[in-house]
């Protein structure tokens, strides 16, 4: 449970870090391009540090036709045709879209067809299965401030939850965030769910980078539990902003030393980090949005937000998603006023919602909490689309992660992400029955050799069971 | 639907003394009774003096009872919430209301759960609100493998909650178990066998009437309390237990109270079985079970009931390696009876079971999965957990249940249904709470003339 406490969530948008910061550093230095090419970090620049070695799997080009199509930019076509090939979406439309010779069809008749769901918050790998002590890696608990450690540098491939998440979930990418012990919890990393067998074989590419953030209890709680800063929440912010002050000097120098907390936070102040803030309270949220006004930065989305209805007008005014559960309340102080219509309050004033997972069980059921809180709309008197619904898991959380160019909605040029539902996702009677991840089948519930088994559960009881 | 919306609770306080029962006849529902069977259209359900008279097709409405036009909703018994905390938390990271493990009591096996339930828990509204209308309410272990002792409640809008008190012995014989007794299954079983002779050695009834002379000691249920727990605190001999625990397992040891033990493995479910060739008249329970698919025939052929969680598939710990949600299915299939229970995350909550329930039917669409039938998902929710408490009367709809009825608005195993009107014991309840007051007060932001704290 104390685990759970712990974890915080959030999303959002960068990569080359190193380049980033130094040509923040220059920018407001002065410096030209040459002295910063020279400088230490710049052989490091060059490259990208840890780079995505992702490649996509072979596909056939495939034309699922007959389903229900929800586009996750809230379109709905009935008796559609979806075409991929090559890894991308070639067409959407309905029945009178021409299939090119050469497609597998694949008769989607009673089917729903979605954009690959798309997780925001999960600790998949830096909290692995099985859950022991020796696998804790996702909260650098040791500082309030640990900006300098990257979520990827935990994430165990090897996890038994990515496979669950793809089979049961249809999961197709997921950021997987550091843990919310800490005010600036370190890099998050946003993956392909494509078993690998490294992190980088793992990494989306071309995903920008956030920096997970946490507001309220948890910091608080941790280092005030040691007799340090913060033990309140105005220590909190007090820390926050000295951290940023310090990232504002450090980008204001001359040819500075690297420095990788302080290149994590010049990406965020140079606007190509986003950040991914776990928040609770409505007043905390409002008090972050100014400090970002203060130092200049954007938040992507506010996770865990589950009082964030109450300030919804100034989430959709300041353009900041709040990711969310559906019905979670209770389990600390800050949570005692969820509610299950959170979500739908806040989609009815405008602003940006997804459902979010932070748990490896939930990550298998987000098109089930996405249909709940629509539920929770809906008696409201709320008219909420379950094209709209399907946003919540898809374009909205790409759109928050920085990826909504890519993937997260059914369009033309896209990654083939997709899930063919062999019934309404927004029904706790249905489940993915093919998945495709860039356009290569990755998940197939009819073919148990298409059901992808980790190492750590090789020769173990229930290895290649359904699960 | 919006006829069914007609019942105004006017107080989210507690009503001091319970409410009167009152009458109705639902007419027109689809009708799922809770005793496996699949949902019945056009059915009606009759309660009178707070018990169910009957439920089905063509059932005749008793002349002058008020009747309700169920035309487009369902009508089923409360939901029945196995294992939970319902009552015993407000918060569960605030320690100082979370009575839920006792970490640094003396006590363990005496640690009784009734005095601590609290009906005006937000909990309690949020699951009654969910349908949830009995549970059975465990403690945790805290500083010992036994848990203490839980009870049967029910949900009603009322101070009388507690409908058995001390109804089962709460130990945990896995990986939980094994850290609590000092750190290996060897000392959790020692301690348990231990603990079972010491309570044993209490229970000599000549060496009673020496100690105290108090005779029984009524607590106004069908449980006495031991006579000893109100008597001298000396015993002799070499014990490891207070004379308070060992004498709290006296009724455990006799089979007069259930004994519920929490196991995951495999290995862990045979050796909780084999308990019962040295402590015959064990009355056993097993709570858990995540690998109990590979093991059962044998938990069907011992005849001790189940209560699983429904979807645990991950290898959470050592003691889950097998997990699958498969697990329920083939345990039924075994013939094994199984109740579903599940709050592994901070957001599983007894108010999910339906949708756990329904994940279960959900499944038998996927090849090689083996799930549950409506019917049995539903029951595992309802009267098998009822019937696993010794409660045959709650979580089924049948002539002489009590008159505990949930009026949903869709399928209840559907996620996007949810109930409308709840009944407990023939009386409809209250389901404003704390989340419904504050959806209304901020279902509009409008401040302009007042701020929110103004709206209620």
């Amino acid at each position: 449970m104390d685990r759970h406490y712990w974890k915080g969530g959030p999303a959002a948008a960068f990569t080359s870090i190193v380049a980033l910061a130094l040509t923040g550093c220059a920018a407001a230095s002065g410096a030209t391009g040459p002295e910063t090419a020279a400088a230490p970090a710049a052989s490091d620049a060059s490259s990208e540090p840890y780079a995505s070695t992702y490649e996509r799997y072979p596909g056939v080009p495939t034309a699922l036709v007959g389903a229900t199509i929800y586009d996750g930019a809230g379109g709905r076509i009935e008796n559609g045709v979806v075409l991929f090939a090559n890894g991308e979406v070639v067409g959407v439309g309905d029945s009178s879209l021409t299939i090119p010779d050469g497609y597998l069809e694949i008769d989607g008749t009673g089917r729903f067809v979605t954009p690959g769901i798309i997780d925001i918050h999960s600790h998949l790998g830096d909290y692995p299965s099985p859950s022991v002590p020796a696998h804790a890696d996702g909260n650098e608990a040791t500082s309030p401030t640990t900006p300098e450690v990257w979520a990827e540098h935990s994430v165990w491939p090897q996890d038994p939850g990515f496979s669950r998440a793809l089979a049961n979930g249809g999961i197709t990418s997921l950021m997987i965030l550091p843990g919310s012990a800490n005010l600036m919890g370190g890099r998050t990393v946003t993956l392909k769910n494509v078993p690998s067998r490294t992190v980088q074989g793992m990494k989306f590419p071309g995903a920008p980078y956030s920096m997970k953030m946490a507001c309220g209890e948890n910091p608080k709680r941790v280092y005030g539990g040691r007799g340090r800063m913060p033990s309140t929440r105005m220590g909190n912010f007090a820390v926050n902003r000295e951290t940023w002050m310090e990232a504002q000097a450090w980008m204001e120098r001359d040819n500075p030393s690297r420095d990788l907390a302080m290149e994590t936070l010049a990406g965020v102040l140079d606007g190509e980090i986003g950040i991914q803030n776990h928040c609770y309270r409505a007043d905390e949220m409002a008090l972050v949005l100014d400090m970002a006004d203060e130092f200049g930065y954007q938040v992507s989305a506010f996770h865990h937000a589950v009082e964030a209805y109450k300030i919804a007008d100034i989430l959709a005014e300041h353009d900041v998603c709040a990711a969310v559960w559906a019905d979670w309340y209770g389990f600390k102080m800050e949570a005692y006023d969820a509610i299950p219509e959170n979500a739908a309050l806040l989609h009815n004033a405008g602003a940006c919602v997804v459902i979010h997972s932070d748990d490896e069980n939930g990550i298998q059921r987000l098109n089930q909490e996405a249909a709940k809180a629509q539920a929770d709309g809906i008696r409201m008197g709320f008219d909420i689309s379950d094209a709209d619904v399907i946003g919540w898991i898809t374009l909205n959380a790409a759109r928050a992660m920085g990826i909504d160019e890519m993937t997260g909605s059914l369009e033309e040029g896209k990654m083939a992400d997709i899930v063919l539902w062999n019934g309404d996702p927004l029904s706790v009677y249905s489940r993915p029955e093919m998945v495709w991840i860039d356009g290569a089948l990755m998940y197939d519930m009819n073919n148990p050799l298409m059901r992808p088994v980790s190492d750590f559960e090789l020769g173990q009881p229930g290895e290649g069971d359904v699960k | 639907m919006k006829r069914l919306l007609t019942f105004a609770a006017s107080a989210i306080a507690l009503a001091a003394s319970p409410l009167a029962a009152q009458d109705i006849a639902i007419t027109g529902a689809t009708v799922a009774t809770g005793d496996g069977s699949d949902p019945i259209e056009n059915a009606t359900v009759v309660v009178r003096g707070g018990r169910v008279v009957a439920a089905g097709a063509g059932v005749q409405v008793p002349a002058g009872i008020p009747v309700l036009d169920g035309t487009g909703a369902w009508v089923t018994p409360g939901i029945f919430a196995s294992i939970t905390n319902i009552g015993l938390e407000d918060v569960g990271a605030v320690s100082a209301s979370n009575d839920i493990d006792a970490d640094d009591s003396p006590f363990s096996a005496a640690l009784d759960v009734a005095p601590a339930i609290n009906p005006q828990a937000q909990d309690f509204s949020y699951s009654r609100a969910g349908g949830v209308t009995r549970a059975s309410v465990t403690p945790g272990a805290g500083s010992s493998i036994f848990a203490g002792q839980g009870a049967i409640i029910d949900l009603g809008a009322d101070f009388d909650a507690v409908r058995e008190a001390r109804a089962f012995q709460m130990v945990e014989m896995g990986e939980r178990g094994a850290r609590l007794a000092g750190g290996s299954r060897t000392s959790s079983h020692a301690l348990l066998r231990n603990a079972l002779r010491e309570a044993a050695d209490l229970d000599d009834v000549g060496r009673l009437r020496t100690v105290t002379d108090n005779g029984r000691v009524r607590s106004g249920d069908d449980l006495s309390i031991d006579p000893r727990l109100a008597g001298r605190a000396e015993r002799e001999g070499d014990v490891l237990l207070s004379r308070f625990d060992a004498a709290a397992l006296v009724p455990a040891l006799r089979g007069e109270q259930q004994l519920y033990v929490r196991v995951e493995r495999a290995s862990d479910i045979l050796a909780a079985i084999a308990l019962r060739e040295e402590f015959p008249s064990l009355d056993m329970v097993i709570v858990g079970a995540t690998e109990g698919w590979m093991v059962a025939d044998r938990i069907a052929a011992s005849g001790i009931p189940v209560i699983a969680a429904a979807l645990r598939d991950l290898p959470a710990s050592f003691e889950q390696l097998a997990a699958t949600q498969s697990n329920v299915g083939r345990m039924v299939d075994a013939g094994v009876t199984v109740a579903i229970a599940q709050y592994d995350s901070s957001g599983e909550h007894p108010r999910n079971l339906p949708q756990m329930a329904g994940n279960l039917v959900g499944i038998n669409n996927v090849p090689g999965h083996t799930g549950l039938t409506w019917g049995e998902a539903f029951a595992a929710i309802t009267s098998v957990p009822a019937r696993i408490a010794g409660h045959a009367n709650e979580g089924v709809l049948r002539n002489g249940a009590h008159g505990d009825l949930v009026l949903w608005d869709g399928d209840p195993l559907e996620v996007s249904s949810a109930p409308v009107r709840v009944w407990i014991d023939g009386v409809e309840q209250p389901l404003e709470n704390h989340q419904t007051r504050l959806r209304e007060r901020y279902r509009t932001l409008d401040e302009s003339q007042l701020p929110p704290a103004y709206r209620r």
